[in-house]
């Protein structure tokens, strides 16, 4: 009897974990869905870029570049980026070979000199172009850099909070990120320091489906403790154009391709 | 005295031109926009003094006004770039034109033609900037003309690089990257002549500036005076793998013509490697290359520079968030050290058989990257001097950017490199508008 007893509860406490299981795992799913959906549709994309930066005083500083991606395999990326405005930086290029596995390997084109230049691995939750979004959420976050929790289902997003695995490789304790539901597309994430407050937002402001893939095309990135904040809106967005991999070489830094110039 | 300046008039001329800037799409396109040509460019005034008195040069070191037009259009078939500076310098006493010695009211910095005639092969004729290599402000492989009175005296970095007029191939075939520059005339260094910068002069046996402006031969015959330069270049893994080779001269009038009392620029051949990759959570570079000293293979002449090895070895972090430093070592070996002491006249300074420099570069940026801070340091143990290059940065608006810095050169010699430019120690401010 004492042993049919310890087996049921052996049972109960097997079941147990498995549901605890499988809401983590349908959690990372979604998680990664939201990866996918937002960083890796297409076979390849392209986009041009305003961005609009507004300091804490109200005044603004603009930035537009053009933007290649391309998916690899094991997910892997190639992004090539390259600057038309403000005029100081025009003609720089961002050329990025993300990593899933390594450290990205990333070069920066400076045209005055004609020079090639490697950047070192670096933080990727710093300013992308001194704005208010980072590099890390211009080409994505790796999804297995932080633990991800439900918090609730409602009736058009999901809510998830991510803690991540690295505390004192990030400037967050954790951040709470909207999935819609229908689109798999994050639409709104919030970061809390590590006292609990809450200092960041990113979110999506319009999404419009382009070739059958739901696209955000105007987006926001709000420092609340600075009180800065960045719209970023897209146009010209295309999917599957077939971009060749040799673009994101030091070849075609050297000579801009025509998906960028024109 | 305040004097009327040409180019501020061009400069307004130029932005009546342009009409727009560059970013807000929805105002009337410029006349250059409709015919698909791209124009830009800024105005730049810098000023820069001396912090200590030098017998042989002005107080003033740096005091110009510049005007840069970047004019593009990329067709189908063909790109063109055109890119030159209108400059009002107030240093030099030699005002005559010369596009390729870069002196007199232009500096043109580019002026070429680019195409590719078959699908693994891009040309690229004319004025061009060129560099390579992994060095950071230490040049090894890369034997493209510098310009070390720009770098000295405040201007921009970018500076440092002088133009080259050259054919330049590169080709694309599956197992590397292969380029070919062919100068069909010598173009060397703007190089440190006395004129903006006084040095140490060894047969006067002391410091000399405008009082001794350098005298060179430089040979300039076309097709017979060429350089070649080749690179071949392959990324395996994350690691860029690079072999050079270059064909001509001493970049710098590093030999002397007795007879004529002259600097002349002896014949000379390199060849070498580098790979840049990651190592742990920075990068890391080595390079090292073979200099062949032709005119004086045995080096015995005391008027021909021996040959060389030199190697550089660098690496990069970041050390905080928006703060990085980067340090490198770098060796110049030379090859028959005891020739050259043999033959070296009585009362010249010798120089060591291992020249050592170590260099560290420091970079901070702040307030949404508007503002760098960054201090650059050449430090030679084995001369016993040191160069310190600090700059400041910021950006006011977008087309609006002021900067100021120094460069403070000291040691305890007066003939070794840094330690002979100490009287130009000098200090600048800029401010340059970008449309």
């Amino acid at each position: 009897m004492k042993t049919f007893l310890s087996l049921i509860n052996v049972f109960i406490v097997m079941v147990i974990c498995s549901a605890v299981n499988a809401e983590e795992l349908s959690a990372d799913k979604i998680v990664e869905m939201a990866n996918d959906a937002s960083y890796y549709a297409g076979k390849d994309g392209q986009a041009s870029v305003k961005m609009t930066i507004t300091d804490s005083s109200g005044s603004t500083r603009m930035r537009e570049f053009m933007v290649l991606r391309k998916n690899m395999n094991n997910k892997d990326q190639k992004f090539y980026i390259y600057f038309k405005a403000p005029a100081d930086v025009r003609k720089m290029a961002y050329l990025v070979w993300k990593h899933v596995k390594r450290d990205d390997d990333r070069w920066l084109w400076l045209p005055a000199l004609n020079l090639k230049k490697r950047i070192a691995p670096g933080d990727k939750r710093t300013s992308f172009a001194g704005s208010d979004f980072f590099y890390e959420d211009v080409s994505g976050r790796g999804t297995d850099e932080d633990y991800h929790e439900f918090i609730k289902t409602g009736d058009t997003h999901y809510l998830i909070k991510n803690i991540p695995k690295e505390p004192d490789s990030v400037e967050f304790a954790y951040y709470n990120v909207w999935i819609n539901k229908k689109t798999s597309l994050p639409e709104k994430a919030e970061y809390y320091d590590k006292n609990g407050k809450l200092y960041r937002r990113v979110e999506a402001k319009k999404v419009v489906v382009i070739q059958g893939y739901p696209t955000v095309t105007e987006s926001v990135a709000s420092d609340l403790a600075v009180g800065t904040s960045t719209i970023n809106r897209f146009e010209n967005i295309k999917y599957d154009i077939g971009l060749k991999e040799k673009i994101f070489t030091e070849r075609f830094l050297r000579r801009p391709p025509i998906e960028v110039t024109r | 005295m305040i004097k009327i300046n040409p180019l501020l008039m061009l400069l307004a001329i130029c932005i009546l031109i342009k009409l727009t800037p560059a970013y807000a799409g929805e105002q009337p396109e410029s006349f250059f926009d409709r015919l698909g040509i791209d124009t830009h460019g800024f105005a730049d005034l810098r000023a820069g003094t001396r912090i200590t008195e030098d017998d042989y040069e002005r107080d003033t070191s740096l005091l110009e006004s510049r005007l840069q037009l970047d004019i593009s259009r990329i067709g189908d078939f063909a790109t063109f770039q055109f890119r030159t500076d209108f400059l009002y310098d107030d240093i030099p006493k030699e005002t005559d034109l010369d596009l390729e010695d870069g002196t007199g009211f232009i500096d043109l910095r580019e002026a070429n033609i680019l195409f590719s005639p078959i699908d693994l092969m891009d040309i690229k004729i004319g004025r061009q900037i060129l560099t390579w290599g992994t060095g950071d402000l230490l040049f090894v492989n890369d034997l493209f003309p510098k310009d070390w009175q720009s770098f000295f005296c405040g201007r921009d970095v970018e500076y440092l690089k002088a133009p080259s007029d050259v054919l330049f191939v590169s080709m694309f075939p599956d197992f590397a990257n292969i380029n070919f520059a062919f100068t069909p005339r010598f173009d060397p260094d703007r190089f440190i002549c006395g004129e903006r910068i006084s040095y140490y002069n060894p047969a006067l046996g002391r410091r000399a500036g405008r009082d001794a402006v350098v005298n060179v031969h430089k040979p300039d015959d076309w097709f017979k005076d060429s350089e070649i330069s080749m690179r071949i270049y392959k990324d395996i893994s994350g690691y860029e793998i690079a072999f050079y080779g270059y064909n001509g001269f001493w970049k710098s009038p590093a030999g002397m013509d007795m007879v004529r009392q002259k600097g002349i620029f002896p014949d000379l051949a390199v060849f070498g490697g580098s790979i840049r990759g990651q190592l742990k959570k920075g990068l890391f570079n080595l390079e090292t290359a073979y200099y062949n000293s032709k005119d004086d293979t045995s080096g015995s002449n005391p008027l021909i520079p021996n040959s060389e090895i030199r190697l550089l070895a660098g690496y990069e972090q970041e050390l905080a968030r928006n703060f990085s430093g980067a340090f490198q070592y770098y060796l110049e070996y030379m090859k028959d050290h005891g020739s050259y002491r043999a033959t070296l006249p009585a009362g010249s300074h010798p120089k060591d058989k291992n020249r050592h420099v170590l260099t560290m570069r420091l970079t901070k940026m702040a307030i949404n990257q508007n503002l760098t801070l960054s201090l650059f340091c050449f430090y030679c143990p084995s001369d016993k001097d040191a160069y310190f290059r600090p700059n400041i940065k910021y950006k006011l608006s977008d087309s609006l950017m002021v900067t100021a810095g120094g460069n403070f050169f000291t040691g305890s010699d007066d003939h070794t490199f840094f330690s002979q430019f100490e009287k130009n120690s000098n200090v600048y401010t800029g401010i340059r508008y970008s449309f």
